[in-house]
């Protein structure tokens, strides 16, 4: 036997592959676990209680006593906007995770058998994505009644869809590399070759995918809230405290503006997190 | 003569992931003469089409070009601004790529797109360069010259986009043109076709040339210089015949020795005729767009095809692109099922789809893809890769299996210490050798090895070749060893096929085939392989205008 030629033999020097994120990944990661933690325990260090009217001013500016201001009613706004983190992140966080979760699942599930199954769910799905979101939302909220289980579901039946695509594209796409004809020869079941094979391969796609769709929840959540369908009072989501304090807008009060920039700040957070993550740069060679 | 391109004290230096440079291109420097060929021979991540472009003064992104100086017709490349840059391009300097197909725009007409660059320059007049279209199509040996650049891309074939590629860079009579690897993705009986065209251009244009190659014997045949490369660096430089016969570098001696493949199985006593065959395939027909399964496929890729492979043995499948080799390769594995015709594997009959065959029937007959690339999945490492069919076969425990994996790794020259890293932190080879390694350890009576070291550079298919000769003798595995290259399929089979659109061609033991063949497209075929010596192609002209 010859030697091997010298390329063959020398390992390549190794990349690191401990999770490096860069410098707008840490800013990412940061307001991403902020918003957890307001959520969490944020109404701990709440000021005042979040529904009960504190000052006869209404549309306070910032001082010392009430850091972000009043609200339209005099409630204290740190206190509020601290509440309605809770109900921002979490419902539109769980809606998320429903949605592409499921999505995963059936697009998979269609990737992998195919043929008149995939047909179906895909057109069946597809129908959906043609209704236009908010209205479905409108119909859907309004004839079962406003709730947060309710809100839950249906931020997450509306954009199942969009990640069902996403997902079963992806997947017969991988399918047909040859490391997945590799295990389809050596005998695998669909199942094994599905999350094993294809799944690990199209994480970084779902990850940009599921900080996209996080966005639009939110987004269509504020919506909802802002035409009075969402988080019922006196509990609110920041899309509701921008609803209520509304009339603020003109005179500048930070009432109006503080919930709008929560928004702001948490879906540009999550988006830089993700779009740093090492899935999301997946080197082909 | 006088020199019309002066290379010297090149260096190109490259951005990497760290944040570093990385020197791609070190200190090369050479002349080439007036109406000269020069090529630049080495591996991939040689350099060579880094260097090529230097000489147009163009690097590809995230490289820069940080010293040294080209002089092409007395001017300095690298100090010139863009706009110069731009006005030499195409005019006095044309590339030819490697894939024509890819350089083709499929949606606009070949002669508008062979003349773009005359018009670009403002050289001529439309209607003047189509008339000088027209006779460079003659020049260049293309079948209808006065129409065919009225067709689109899709509708001539591979090696005539790659010769209408050449009248593209040659319709404003450049002063140089730039050749990189232009024949590497023909068939052989193509590739002599288009070389031969080149070559006839070249010499009657007196053109000044730079040929990128991996291919010495393609080299030789066109180039009147060669230069060697190496990571970069020069290693040799010299006149093509004294190169190729006396190289003085150990690489370049090598770099010859891979050339050409020594025979592998010379040695092997014939296995007695007797003894049953591993493998048989009898009648078989396969093909593509079957309506539903048992179905005469509409579209047919193989056809009356017999073989038997016995044990321990390689069967050579040789064919061209399109000759259905790797289609047989993937029927036999249960891929795609047969339409007609029978699978027996040790007399046994193998049921066509991979849901009639049971796991033990599955486990020894193992396919190896030819792109190690994407035969692996990029996101699991080589551990999880290699120890899935230990556990979905054999079902060890977990040291059991562990010590399995380090025995298979071993087996096939990798050290240990690739177990926990991904494909993609691996050089070619070594994925290769993952590759293999995950076939064995299915402990498979049967590889089929689809094009195994095609996509490899030379030394390093080498090195899997020896490889999979050693595996065979120790293991007593058999082979399907599926190629285009003549070469090697000739080193290492004990018995050849040669396919052609689908039929077999002739069969029987390598060398009486490979010597003495019967069938005339064997005769071709073996007549198309470029031999390392300079003036083959002009020799092998004169006999084929003499028959």
């Amino acid at each position: 036997m010859t030697q091997p030629a010298l390329d063959d033999i020398e390992l390549p020097r190794r990349r690191t592959r401990r999770l490096r994120l860069s410098a707008a990944g840490v800013i990412g990661a940061a307001i991403v676990l902020a918003a957890i933690a307001v959520a969490a325990f944020g109404w701990a260090f709440a000021p005042y209680d979040a529904g009960a009217v504190i000052d006869t001013e209404v549309f306070k500016p910032v001082s010392a006593a009430f850091p972000l201001g009043t609200d339209y009613l005099g409630r204290d706004m740190l206190s509020r906007v601290l509440l309605g983190a809770r109900y921002t992140v979490g419902i539109a966080g769980l809606a998320t995770l429903l949605a592409c979760g499921a999505g995963v699942c059936l697009g998979l599930f269609a990737a992998a058998i195919g043929g008149w199954s995939d047909a179906i769910l895909s057109r069946t799905l597809d129908a959906l994505t043609s209704i236009p979101s908010k209205m479905l939302a409108l119909v859907l909220v309004a004839g079962l009644g406003s709730s947060t289980p309710i809100l839950v579901l249906t931020l997450a039946f509306i954009y199942l869809p969009g990640c069902f695509r996403i997902t079963r594209a992806l997947g017969v796409n991988i399918a047909a590399e040859d490391f997945v004809l590799a295990a389809r020869a050596r005998g695998e079941r669909a199942g094994y070759i599905m999350l094993q094979e294809v799944l690990p391969n199209m994480v970084g796609p779902i990850l940009a995918d599921f900080g996209l769709r996080f966005v639009f929840v939110v987004l269509l959540l504020s919506s909802l809230s802002f035409l009075g369908l969402g988080v019922q009072p006196p509990n609110a989501d920041w899309g509701s405290l921008v609803r209520e304090n509304i009339s603020g807008l003109s005179e500048g009060a930070p009432a109006v503006i503080m919930p709008a920039i929560a928004i702001a700040v948490l879906t540009i957070g999550v988006n830089l997190l993700i779009d740093s993550l090492p899935g999301r740069r997946r080197e082909r060679h | 003569m006088s020199a019309t391109v002066e290379v010297s004290g090149l260096r190109v230096t490259a951005h990497t992931e760290e944040g570093g440079e990385a020197v791609i291109v070190d200190d090369v420097g050479f002349t080439i003469g007036q109406g000269e060929v020069m090529a630049l021979i080495g591996e991939s991540g040689s350099g060579k089409t880094t260097i090529a472009l230097a000489t147009m003064g163009y690097c590809r992104g995230g490289c820069r070009i940080t010293g040294g100086s080209v002089n092409v017709f007395g001017r300095e490349i690298l100090a010139l601004d863009r706009k110069t840059l731009r006005g030499l391009r195409g005019r006095q300097i044309a590339y030819i790529a490697q894939s024509a197909a890819a350089a083709f725009n499929p949606s606009r007409s070949i002669m508008a797109q062979v003349i773009e660059s005359a018009l670009i320059h403002g050289t001529m007049t439309a209607e003047a360069a189509r008339t000088k279209a027209r006779q460079l199509f003659r020049e260049l040996a293309l079948p209808d010259p006065d129409r065919i650049g009225d067709r689109y891309p899709h509708q001539v074939s591979g090696g005539q986009l790659q010769r209408l590629m050449a009248a593209m860079a040659l319709i404003n009579d450049p002063e140089l043109v730039i050749f990189d690897e232009p024949t590497t993705a023909l068939d052989v009986t193509t590739q002599i076709e288009v070389l031969r065209a080149f070559k006839a251009v070249v010499r009657t244009r007196k053109t000044t040339g730079i040929y990128v190659s991996h291919d010495l014997a393609v080299v030789a045949q066109i180039a009147d210089r060669i230069a060697v490369l190496r990571h970069g660096r020069l290693q040799e430089t010299g006149p093509t015949g004294r190169l190729v016969t006396a190289p003085e570098d150990s690489y370049t001696r090598q770099l010859i020795a891979a050339a050409t493949p020594a025979r592998r199985t010379a040695g092997d006593a014939p296995a007695p005729a007797e003894a049953a065959p591993l493998l048989r395939v009898e009648g078989l027909l396969a093909g593509f767009g079957a309506a539903r399964p048992g179905a005469l496929p509409p579209i047919t890729a193989l056809q009356d095809i017999d073989l038997s492979i016995r044990r321990g043995r390689t069967l050579g499948v040789i064919g061209e692109s399109g000759s259905g080799k790797s289609t047989l390769a993937r029927v036999v594995a249960g891929l795609l099922p047969a339409a007609r015709g029978r699978i027996l594997l040790d007399g046994q009959a193998l049921p066509a789809t991979l849901q009639g065959r049971n796991r033990d029937q599955l486990r020894r007959i193992q396919i190896v893809f030819q792109n190690a690339d994407t035969a692996l999945n990029p996101a699991r490492t080589v551990e999880q890769i290699i120890a899935r069919p230990l556990a979905f076969y054999h079902g060890q425990g977990d040291r059991q299996r562990r010590q399995r994996l380090h025995r298979l790794l071993d087996l096939v020259r990798l050290p240990a210490a690739v177990a926990d890293r991904l494909p993609g932190e691996l050089s070619g080879g070594q994925k290769q050798r993952v590759n293999l390694a995950r076939a064995l350890a299915a402990d498979p009576e049967l590889i089929l090895c689809d094009e195994v070291t095609s996509a490899l550079d030379t030394v390093v298919g080498e090195a899997v070749l020896d490889l999979l000769t050693e595996l065979q003798r120790e293991l007593g595995v058999a082979l399907m060893f599926i190629s285009h290259d003549l070469g090697v399929v000739r080193s290492i089979s004990h018995e050849v096929l040669v396919l052609r659109q689908g039929r077999t061609v002739e069969a029987g033991p390598t060398e009486q085939v490979l010597r003495a063949p019967q069938a005339a497209y064997t005769k071709l075929l073996l007549a198309s392989v470029p031999e390392l010596r300079p003036g083959w192609l002009d020799e092998r002209a004169r006999v084929v205008s003499a028959a």
